[in-house]
């Protein structure tokens, strides 16, 4: 990849900048948080945002910091959004790869549990799978991964399926290389473009996919901030404590906006087909 | 058309088998059996007792007997029965299917009411401000969660009468203005992310096709211009934007789950979740089941429109 394309490209900066963002608030927040982010405090129930206190994003109904529950909470995202995006990728990829350059039966096998797996909307298997395996980061993991298992494969499929006509394979393997060889060396060297859009738009998913299942109960549980249980105890006092909602909220929103700007920008410089449109 | 649509009725039967058996073999992976779970750790029962509860329960035959089981049952309306209330599970399903539908169906229309119209202005005004500003409203539109949108609508309006359902349903027979009301904003937090995707998907399709020589003709043949967007244009980049469309059926009817909670409409979702946190299995298996089925038969809907509207695609899979 180009680097200074990405930089020139509007959309993708800033959504670089939002997620370098993000991630600098996830390694400070490894060092100091203005408070302790689990620390009960009677006295300090539900106070709105306020320079003079300390809490600029208010308490929770706890008396816990908003703030520092959120910066705790960037951690846990990125995490759980790589970790499960990684595993979606490496095994989608090596499944899609795999059956588009073979083809026939391996194709038709892999190609059928992939429809099997994408006949269920992406939440509703995310939450089926956590309630057979039970709440736990992990399988919060376990959960979005899987979901992710046939996205990463048809994509990889379809782009390996449409260069394997290419003449320079075919000049490969009349050269004598190898399946292996030729799987690493020229097919999937060139099937990167798709597979990184795909990657960052699948970061932002997991954000959202994570922060619906702890919000439902089923994810992250508590009392370890995560956004999206720190929404679902929220409910409870929203109404009257509007700043519980508001700001893990906006981390959501924001962080998950940097990804899809990243995406888009990605898919604006990867694809040449959109470039010409412009 | 007819050979078509028969082979794509056939090509569903492996996926449905797929689907129950991906369903059938998860639940029975939870550790702990049904029975177990049901008696509890309070209640004794003697040998005999077990021994008829297992028989009940049908857990004295091999797994794959008993799957073949559950989908002759299946085919024969007996969706199995609640561990917690011994109710049978269909009736509770088909009492609640309609909310989902309803709301599912209230937030496409709101999507394609605001995506398609968005989505035609930026194109037609492609690289100006205004575009800009479209595709930023859409990227938020898309990285908004639902639940939280929802959560905000509760607290905004919570000072409005009948805007916020909040537990009571009326139905569209009973009282359609009162019912619209209730299903507005919750259909409006599921459809506005689906809104943005469908203004992308209309941009960039309407964009290829305006550089096509079909329509610079139809704009040198001094037709109006409305006319050439409309008829010429808009008719042939509205294709993509159905297939999205139904493809995504699935994603508003996933988000129903959430949404359902959070405003408190008793469809569908609020009874997965309640039967998830009660670990009542026969009832989250059944759902699970119909959804990924409703899904799968929205797909099938999906092609054969896209097969009717553009003769093509039928063409190549009826040669194949």
């Amino acid at each position: 990849m180009n680097t200074p394309r990405l930089l020139r490209n509007k959309i993708a900066l800033a959504g670089l900048i939002l997620i370098v963002l993000y991630l600098l608030m996830s390694v400070v927040s490894l060092f100091w948080l203005p408070f302790d982010p689990l620390a009960m405090n009677a006295e300090q129930i539900l106070q709105a945002p306020s320079i003079g206190s300390g809490h600029l994003f208010g308490t929770d109904e706890f008396g816990r910091d908003i703030l520092s529950r959120i910066m705790k909470g960037t951690s846990v995202s990125f995490i759980i959004s790589v970790s499960a995006t990684a595993l979606g990728a490496i095994i989608g990829i090596f499944m899609g790869v795999w059956a588009g350059y073979l083809g026939g039966k391996p194709d038709n096998i892999i190609m059928r549990i992939a429809d099997i797996l994408f006949s269920f909307p992406s939440l509703l298997l995310a939450i089926f799978i956590m309630a057979i395996l039970g709440e736990h980061t992990y399988n919060v993991v376990l959960a979005i991964g899987i979901v992710y298992i046939p996205q990463f494969a048809r994509i990889s499929r379809g782009a390996i399926i449409a260069l394997k006509g290419n003449e320079f394979i075919r000049a490969a393997t009349s050269n004598g290389a190898g399946r292996t060889y030729i799987l690493t060396h020229h097919l999937l060297p060139n099937i990167t473009a798709p597979l990184i859009v795909q990657i960052s738009l699948s970061l932002s998913t997991a954000i959202l996919l994570e922060s619906a299942l702890s919000f439902l109960g089923l994810g992250v549980q508590p009392p370890n901030p995560s956004w999206g249980n720190m929404l679902s105890s929220a409910r409870k006092v929203m109404m009257f404590a509007p700043w519980t909602a508001v700001y893990p909220g906006l981390a959501i929103v924001l962080l998950v906006l940097g990804f899809n700007l990243l995406g888009d920008g990605l898919r604006d410089i990867l694809d040449p087909r959109l470039r010409n449109v412009r | 058309m007819g050979k078509y649509i028969v082979k794509r009725l056939l090509s569903l039967i492996p996926v449905l088998i797929g689907v129950s058996l991906i369903v059938f073999f998860l639940v029975r992976m939870i550790p702990g059996s049904a029975l177990q779970m049901y008696m509890g750790t309070q209640v004794e029962a003697t040998a005999e007792q077990m021994e008829e509860l297992k028989r009940l329960f049908g857990e004295d035959k091999p797994i794959p007997v008993l799957y073949f089981e559950w989908v002759g049952d299946l085919l024969k309306g007996d969706f199995g029965y609640s561990l917690r209330t011994g109710r049978p599970v269909l009736p509770d399903i088909l009492n609640r299917l309609p909310i989902s539908l309803e709301l599912t169906l209230y937030s496409l229309i709101l999507a394609l009411l605001i995506g398609i119209p968005l989505g035609v202005v930026s194109s037609l005004h492609q690289n100006t401000f205004g575009d800009f500003i479209n595709r930023v409203i859409g990227l938020i539109g898309l990285s908004l969660p639902q639940f939280w949108l929802a959560a905000l609508m509760v607290i905004a309006f919570s000072n409005f009468q009948g805007w916020i359902p909040m537990g009571n349903y009326i139905s569209l027979l009973e009282d359609p203005v009162k019912n619209l009301k209730m299903f507005f904003l919750p259909s409006l937090a599921i459809g506005f992310g689906f809104a943005a995707v469908v203004m992308r998907y209309t941009r960039n399709s309407m964009l290829e096709v305006l550089q096509m020589d079909y329509v610079r003709t139809a704009k040198a043949k001094g037709l109006p211009h409305r006319k050439v967007i409309i008829i010429h244009a808009l008719k042939n980049a509205i294709l993509p934007v159905i297939t999205v469309t139904g493809f995504n059926a699935g994603y508003l009817l996933g988000g129903s789950i959430v949404i359902e909670e959070v405003f408190a409409l008793p469809g569908m979702g609020r009874l997965a979740l309640y039967a998830i946190n009660q670990r009542d299995y026969p009832v989250i298996q059944a759902i699970v089941l119909v959804i990924a089925t409703l899904f799968v038969l929205v797909n099938l809907m999906t092609d054969l429109v896209y097969a009717l509207a553009d003769p093509r695609i039928r063409l190549v899979d009826e040669k194949r």
